[in-house]
Protein backbone atom coordinates (compact mmCIF):
# COMPACT_ATOMS: atom_id res chain seq x y z
CA UNK A 1 0.00 0.00 0.00
CA UNK A 2 2.64 2.48 1.03
CA UNK A 3 4.71 1.50 -2.02
CA UNK A 4 1.79 2.42 -4.23
CA UNK A 5 1.35 5.73 -2.46
CA UNK A 6 5.04 6.53 -2.97
CA UNK A 7 4.71 5.69 -6.65
CA UNK A 8 1.71 7.99 -6.80
CA UNK A 9 3.72 10.86 -5.36
CA UNK A 10 6.69 10.27 -7.63
CA UNK A 11 4.70 9.74 -10.81
CA UNK A 12 4.27 13.44 -11.76
CA UNK A 13 7.99 14.00 -11.22
CA UNK A 14 9.09 11.31 -13.63
CA UNK A 15 10.16 12.30 -17.11
CA UNK A 16 8.58 10.41 -19.92
CA UNK A 17 11.20 11.13 -22.52
CA UNK A 18 14.24 9.62 -20.84
CA UNK A 19 16.07 7.60 -23.50
CA UNK A 20 17.04 4.08 -22.53
CA UNK A 21 20.74 4.12 -21.72
CA UNK A 22 22.94 1.80 -19.76
CA UNK A 23 26.11 1.80 -17.78
CA UNK A 24 29.03 1.98 -20.19
CA UNK A 25 27.23 4.17 -22.71
CA UNK A 26 28.78 7.40 -23.87
CA UNK A 27 26.23 10.18 -23.50
CA UNK A 28 25.80 13.90 -24.02
CA UNK A 29 23.94 15.46 -21.10
CA UNK A 30 22.30 18.78 -21.92
CA UNK A 31 21.89 20.79 -18.74
CA UNK A 32 20.11 24.11 -18.40
CA UNK A 33 22.29 26.70 -16.71
CA UNK A 34 20.96 29.96 -15.38
CA UNK A 35 23.37 32.86 -15.81
CA UNK A 36 21.85 35.94 -14.28
CA UNK A 37 18.46 35.82 -15.91
CA UNK A 38 19.59 34.18 -19.11
CA UNK A 39 19.32 30.48 -19.62
CA UNK A 40 21.71 28.48 -21.72
CA UNK A 41 22.42 24.86 -22.37
CA UNK A 42 25.68 23.23 -21.36
CA UNK A 43 26.68 19.85 -22.66
CA UNK A 44 28.62 17.39 -20.57
CA UNK A 45 29.68 14.31 -22.48
CA UNK A 46 31.31 11.22 -21.08
CA UNK A 47 30.82 7.62 -20.05
CA UNK A 48 28.03 6.57 -17.72
CA UNK A 49 29.82 4.70 -14.96
CA UNK A 50 26.95 4.20 -12.54
CA UNK A 51 23.21 4.44 -12.11
CA UNK A 52 21.75 4.53 -8.65
CA UNK A 53 18.43 4.95 -6.91
CA UNK A 54 14.97 4.37 -8.23
CA UNK A 55 11.85 6.30 -9.10
CA UNK A 56 12.18 10.06 -9.12
CA UNK A 57 15.38 9.78 -7.07
CA UNK A 58 17.35 7.98 -9.75
CA UNK A 59 20.81 9.42 -10.40
CA UNK A 60 23.52 8.63 -12.91
CA UNK A 61 27.23 9.36 -12.91
CA UNK A 62 29.09 10.51 -16.01
CA UNK A 63 32.87 10.42 -16.19
CA UNK A 64 35.10 12.10 -18.70
CA UNK A 65 38.72 13.13 -18.95
CA UNK A 66 39.30 16.88 -19.12
CA UNK A 67 42.86 18.03 -19.72
CA UNK A 68 44.25 14.78 -18.41
CA UNK A 69 42.20 14.96 -15.26
CA UNK A 70 39.22 12.71 -14.58
CA UNK A 71 35.98 14.63 -14.00
CA UNK A 72 32.78 13.03 -12.75
CA UNK A 73 29.36 14.59 -12.54
CA UNK A 74 26.35 13.03 -10.91
CA UNK A 75 22.99 14.03 -12.38
CA UNK A 76 19.45 13.44 -11.14
CA UNK A 77 17.85 11.57 -14.02
CA UNK A 78 14.45 13.22 -13.73
CA UNK A 79 15.58 16.76 -12.96
CA UNK A 80 13.89 19.46 -15.03
CA UNK A 81 17.31 21.07 -15.38
CA UNK A 82 18.40 18.26 -17.65
CA UNK A 83 16.86 19.03 -20.98
CA UNK A 84 18.16 16.13 -22.99
CA UNK A 85 20.28 13.01 -22.79
CA UNK A 86 21.78 11.76 -26.05
CA UNK A 87 23.30 8.32 -26.35
CA UNK A 88 26.35 8.48 -28.62
CA UNK A 89 27.87 5.05 -28.25
CA UNK A 90 27.28 1.86 -26.32
CA UNK A 91 29.91 -0.44 -24.86
CA UNK A 92 30.21 -4.01 -23.69
CA UNK A 93 30.39 -3.97 -19.91
CA UNK A 94 30.05 -6.80 -17.43
CA UNK A 95 29.35 -4.93 -14.25
CA UNK A 96 26.86 -2.38 -12.94
CA UNK A 97 29.40 0.14 -11.66
CA UNK A 98 32.49 1.02 -13.67
CA UNK A 99 34.46 2.45 -10.77
CA UNK A 100 37.53 0.57 -11.96
CA UNK A 101 37.85 3.17 -14.72
CA UNK A 102 38.97 5.65 -12.08
CA UNK A 103 42.22 3.74 -11.65
CA UNK A 104 42.93 3.66 -15.36
CA UNK A 105 44.59 6.23 -17.53
CA UNK A 106 45.12 6.71 -21.23
CA UNK A 107 44.21 3.95 -23.62
CA UNK A 108 43.12 1.62 -20.83
CA UNK A 109 40.02 3.76 -20.28
CA UNK A 110 38.54 2.67 -23.59
CA UNK A 111 35.59 0.29 -23.57
CA UNK A 112 34.73 -2.17 -26.30
CA UNK A 113 31.89 -0.93 -28.46
CA UNK A 114 28.62 -2.75 -28.50
CA UNK A 115 26.65 -2.57 -31.71
CA UNK A 116 22.98 -2.10 -31.11
CA UNK A 117 20.75 -4.09 -33.30
CA UNK B 1 -10.21 25.01 9.57
CA UNK B 2 -9.61 21.88 11.60
CA UNK B 3 -7.28 22.17 14.59
CA UNK B 4 -5.21 19.30 13.25
CA UNK B 5 -5.27 15.96 11.53
CA UNK B 6 -3.99 12.47 12.22
CA UNK B 7 -1.98 10.47 9.74
CA UNK B 8 0.59 7.89 8.94
CA UNK B 9 4.13 8.39 7.72
CA UNK B 10 4.45 6.71 4.34
CA UNK B 11 8.07 7.43 3.55
CA UNK B 12 10.49 9.94 2.11
CA UNK B 13 11.24 10.88 -1.46
CA UNK B 14 12.05 13.97 -3.44
CA UNK B 15 9.99 16.15 -5.73
CA UNK B 16 11.12 18.76 -8.23
CA UNK B 17 9.90 22.32 -8.22
CA UNK B 18 9.30 24.16 -11.46
CA UNK B 19 12.72 25.80 -11.38
CA UNK B 20 14.36 22.41 -11.06
CA UNK B 21 15.23 22.40 -7.38
CA UNK B 22 14.82 19.04 -5.74
CA UNK B 23 12.97 19.17 -2.44
CA UNK B 24 13.25 16.34 0.10
CA UNK B 25 9.78 15.50 1.32
CA UNK B 26 8.07 13.14 3.71
CA UNK B 27 4.81 11.69 2.47
CA UNK B 28 2.08 11.61 5.10
CA UNK B 29 -1.19 9.85 4.52
CA UNK B 30 -3.57 11.97 6.56
CA UNK B 31 -7.23 11.51 7.17
CA UNK B 32 -10.03 11.35 6.48
CA UNK B 33 -10.46 11.54 10.25
CA UNK B 34 -13.77 11.08 11.99
CA UNK B 35 -14.71 13.43 14.77
CA UNK B 36 -15.47 10.99 17.58
CA UNK B 37 -16.22 13.36 20.42
CA UNK B 38 -16.43 17.05 21.16
CA UNK B 39 -15.36 18.08 24.65
CA UNK B 40 -17.16 21.03 26.12
CA UNK B 41 -16.53 23.18 29.15
CA UNK B 42 -19.91 22.33 30.64
CA UNK B 43 -19.50 18.58 30.50
CA UNK B 44 -15.75 17.96 30.49
CA UNK B 45 -14.24 21.13 31.88
CA UNK B 46 -12.27 21.90 28.74
CA UNK B 47 -12.80 22.31 25.03
CA UNK B 48 -11.35 19.88 22.51
CA UNK B 49 -12.20 17.72 19.54
CA UNK B 50 -11.33 14.06 19.41
CA UNK B 51 -10.30 12.67 16.04
CA UNK B 52 -9.81 9.07 14.97
CA UNK B 53 -7.70 7.75 12.10
CA UNK B 54 -7.48 4.33 10.50
CA UNK B 55 -10.15 1.66 10.70
CA UNK B 56 -9.64 -1.25 13.04
CA UNK B 57 -11.43 -4.53 12.32
CA UNK B 58 -14.42 -4.88 14.61
CA UNK B 59 -13.31 -8.36 15.70
CA UNK B 60 -10.06 -6.87 17.07
CA UNK B 61 -11.69 -3.90 18.77
CA UNK B 62 -12.75 -4.10 22.39
CA UNK B 63 -16.42 -3.55 23.15
CA UNK B 64 -15.60 -0.19 24.65
CA UNK B 65 -13.84 0.82 21.44
CA UNK B 66 -16.82 -0.25 19.38
CA UNK B 67 -19.21 1.50 21.70
CA UNK B 68 -17.15 4.66 21.48
CA UNK B 69 -17.81 5.11 17.78
CA UNK B 70 -21.30 3.62 17.39
CA UNK B 71 -24.39 2.97 19.42
CA UNK B 72 -24.34 -0.41 21.17
CA UNK B 73 -27.13 -1.84 23.21
CA UNK B 74 -26.14 -2.32 26.81
CA UNK B 75 -27.71 -2.66 30.21
CA UNK B 76 -26.19 0.57 31.44
CA UNK B 77 -27.52 2.42 28.47
CA UNK B 78 -31.04 1.15 29.06
CA UNK B 79 -30.80 2.25 32.66
CA UNK B 80 -29.63 5.67 31.64
CA UNK B 81 -32.41 5.94 29.05
CA UNK B 82 -34.90 4.98 31.74
CA UNK B 83 -33.49 7.68 33.99
CA UNK B 84 -33.91 10.16 31.19
CA UNK B 85 -30.23 10.80 30.42
CA UNK B 86 -29.58 12.07 26.91
CA UNK B 87 -27.31 9.58 25.04
CA UNK B 88 -24.04 11.01 23.72
CA UNK B 89 -23.82 11.53 19.97
CA UNK B 90 -21.78 8.89 18.14
CA UNK B 91 -19.72 9.21 14.97
CA UNK B 92 -21.19 5.99 13.56
CA UNK B 93 -17.99 4.75 11.97
CA UNK B 94 -15.68 1.75 12.26
CA UNK B 95 -13.58 1.46 15.43
CA UNK B 96 -10.52 3.69 15.06
CA UNK B 97 -6.91 2.67 15.48
CA UNK B 98 -5.36 6.01 16.37
CA UNK B 99 -7.33 8.49 18.48
CA UNK B 100 -6.11 11.87 19.71
CA UNK B 101 -7.64 15.05 21.03
CA UNK B 102 -6.93 18.58 19.89
CA UNK B 103 -7.44 21.25 22.49
CA UNK B 104 -9.39 24.39 21.75
CA UNK B 105 -12.78 25.25 20.45
CA UNK B 106 -13.85 24.55 16.89
CA UNK B 107 -17.04 24.34 14.92
CA UNK B 108 -16.69 20.60 14.26
CA UNK B 109 -19.45 18.24 15.30
CA UNK B 110 -19.44 14.56 16.11
CA UNK B 111 -19.66 12.50 12.94
CA UNK B 112 -17.98 15.08 10.74
CA UNK B 113 -14.84 14.15 8.83
CA UNK B 114 -11.61 16.10 8.63
CA UNK B 115 -9.61 15.73 5.44
CA UNK B 116 -6.37 17.11 4.08
CA UNK B 117 -8.37 19.72 2.18
CA UNK B 118 -8.57 21.70 5.42
CA UNK B 119 -4.80 22.20 5.07
CA UNK B 120 -5.00 23.59 1.54
CA UNK B 121 -4.24 27.14 2.67
CA UNK B 122 -1.65 26.20 5.28
CA UNK B 123 1.99 27.10 4.63
CA UNK B 124 3.76 25.30 7.46
CA UNK B 125 2.89 22.56 9.93
CA UNK B 126 4.06 20.99 13.16
CA UNK B 127 4.35 17.22 13.10
CA UNK B 128 4.35 15.07 16.23
CA UNK B 129 5.55 11.48 16.08
CA UNK B 130 7.20 8.79 18.14
CA UNK B 131 10.87 8.55 17.25
CA UNK B 132 12.52 5.25 16.38
CA UNK B 133 13.48 3.43 19.56
CA UNK B 134 17.19 2.72 19.92
CA UNK B 135 17.02 1.05 23.33
CA UNK B 136 19.50 1.72 26.11
CA UNK B 137 22.31 3.51 24.28
CA UNK B 138 25.72 4.75 25.27
CA UNK B 139 26.76 8.38 25.25
CA UNK B 140 28.49 8.19 21.87
CA UNK B 141 25.30 7.19 20.09
CA UNK B 142 22.90 9.12 22.29
CA UNK B 143 24.70 12.44 22.75
CA UNK B 144 27.40 12.33 20.07
CA UNK B 145 30.19 12.23 22.63
CA UNK B 146 33.61 11.62 21.14
CA UNK B 147 34.50 8.64 23.35
CA UNK B 148 38.06 8.00 24.29
CA UNK B 149 41.20 7.00 22.46
CA UNK B 150 41.82 3.59 20.96
CA UNK B 151 45.34 3.39 22.38
CA UNK B 152 47.69 5.32 24.69
CA UNK B 153 46.74 3.44 27.81
CA UNK B 154 42.96 3.60 27.47
CA UNK B 155 41.59 0.38 28.93
CA UNK B 156 38.10 -0.91 28.15
CA UNK B 157 36.54 2.55 28.26
CA UNK B 158 36.88 3.47 24.57
CA UNK B 159 33.19 4.32 24.22
CA UNK B 160 32.70 5.80 27.67
CA UNK B 161 32.17 9.39 28.63
CA UNK B 162 35.06 11.08 30.44
CA UNK B 163 34.50 12.64 33.84
CA UNK B 164 31.05 13.57 35.06
CA UNK B 165 32.07 16.48 37.27
CA UNK B 166 34.41 17.76 39.96
CA UNK B 167 35.40 15.80 43.07
CA UNK B 168 35.23 16.87 46.73
CA UNK B 169 33.10 19.84 45.88
CA UNK B 170 30.23 19.23 45.05
CA UNK B 171 30.68 15.51 45.82
CA UNK B 172 27.78 14.73 43.54
CA UNK B 173 26.85 14.75 39.89
CA UNK B 174 24.84 17.74 38.78
CA UNK B 175 21.39 17.14 37.40
CA UNK B 176 21.12 17.12 33.64
CA UNK B 177 24.52 15.48 33.11
CA UNK B 178 24.26 13.65 29.81
CA UNK B 179 24.74 9.93 30.28
CA UNK B 180 23.77 6.60 28.74
CA UNK B 181 20.11 5.67 28.82
CA UNK B 182 16.98 5.04 26.80
CA UNK B 183 17.31 6.69 23.41
CA UNK B 184 14.42 7.18 21.04
CA UNK B 185 10.85 5.91 21.32
CA UNK B 186 9.89 9.35 22.61
CA UNK B 187 7.33 11.88 21.51
CA UNK B 188 9.09 14.34 19.22
CA UNK B 189 7.66 17.48 17.64
CA UNK B 190 9.12 18.85 14.43
CA UNK B 191 8.05 22.46 14.21
CA UNK B 192 7.51 24.72 11.25
CA UNK B 193 7.87 22.18 8.45
CA UNK B 194 6.98 23.64 5.10
CA UNK B 195 3.92 22.08 3.52
CA UNK B 196 4.99 21.42 -0.05
CA UNK B 197 1.84 19.89 -1.47
CA UNK B 198 -1.61 18.69 -0.44
CA UNK B 199 -3.15 15.90 -2.51
CA UNK B 200 -6.83 15.88 -1.63
CA UNK B 201 -7.67 13.04 -3.96
CA UNK B 202 -5.31 10.54 -2.34
CA UNK B 203 -5.35 12.08 1.14
CA UNK B 204 -1.64 12.82 1.03
CA UNK B 205 0.45 15.63 2.40
CA UNK B 206 4.02 16.36 1.36
CA UNK B 207 6.03 17.95 4.13
CA UNK B 208 9.51 19.29 3.57
CA UNK B 209 12.18 17.43 5.52
CA UNK B 210 12.12 14.54 7.92
CA UNK B 211 9.40 13.52 10.33
CA UNK B 212 10.05 11.49 13.52
CA UNK B 213 9.31 7.79 13.56
CA UNK B 214 9.46 4.81 11.22
CA UNK B 215 7.55 4.49 7.98
CA UNK B 216 4.05 3.42 8.93
CA UNK B 217 4.25 5.26 12.24
CA UNK B 218 1.35 7.44 13.32
CA UNK B 219 1.77 11.21 13.35
CA UNK B 220 -0.22 14.23 14.47
CA UNK B 221 -0.16 17.17 12.07
CA UNK B 222 -1.34 20.64 12.95
CA UNK B 223 -0.80 24.12 11.64
CA UNK B 224 2.42 25.47 13.06
CA UNK B 225 2.25 27.68 16.12
CA UNK B 226 5.58 29.24 15.29
CA UNK B 227 5.29 32.94 14.58
CA UNK B 228 6.98 34.54 11.58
Amino acid sequence: MSQQLMALVEQPNLKEDVPPFEVGDTVDVHTKILEGDKERIQIFSGTVIARSGSGSREMFTVRRIVAGEGVERKFPLHSPRISKIEVKRSSVVRRAKLYFLRDRVGKAVRLKERRRG
Amino acid sequence: MAPGILGKKVGMTQVYLEDGTAVPVTVIQAGPCHVLQVRTVERDGYEAVQLGFGDKPRRLAARSERGHVAKLDSKGQKKRAAAGVEPLPKADCEPQRFIREFRGSSDLEVGATVGVDSFAEVKAVDVVGTSKGRGYSGVMKRHNFAGQRATHGVKKVHRHAGGTGASAYPSRVFKGRRMAGQYGNARITMRNLQLVKVDTENHLMLVRGAVPGPNGGYVIVSQTNKVG
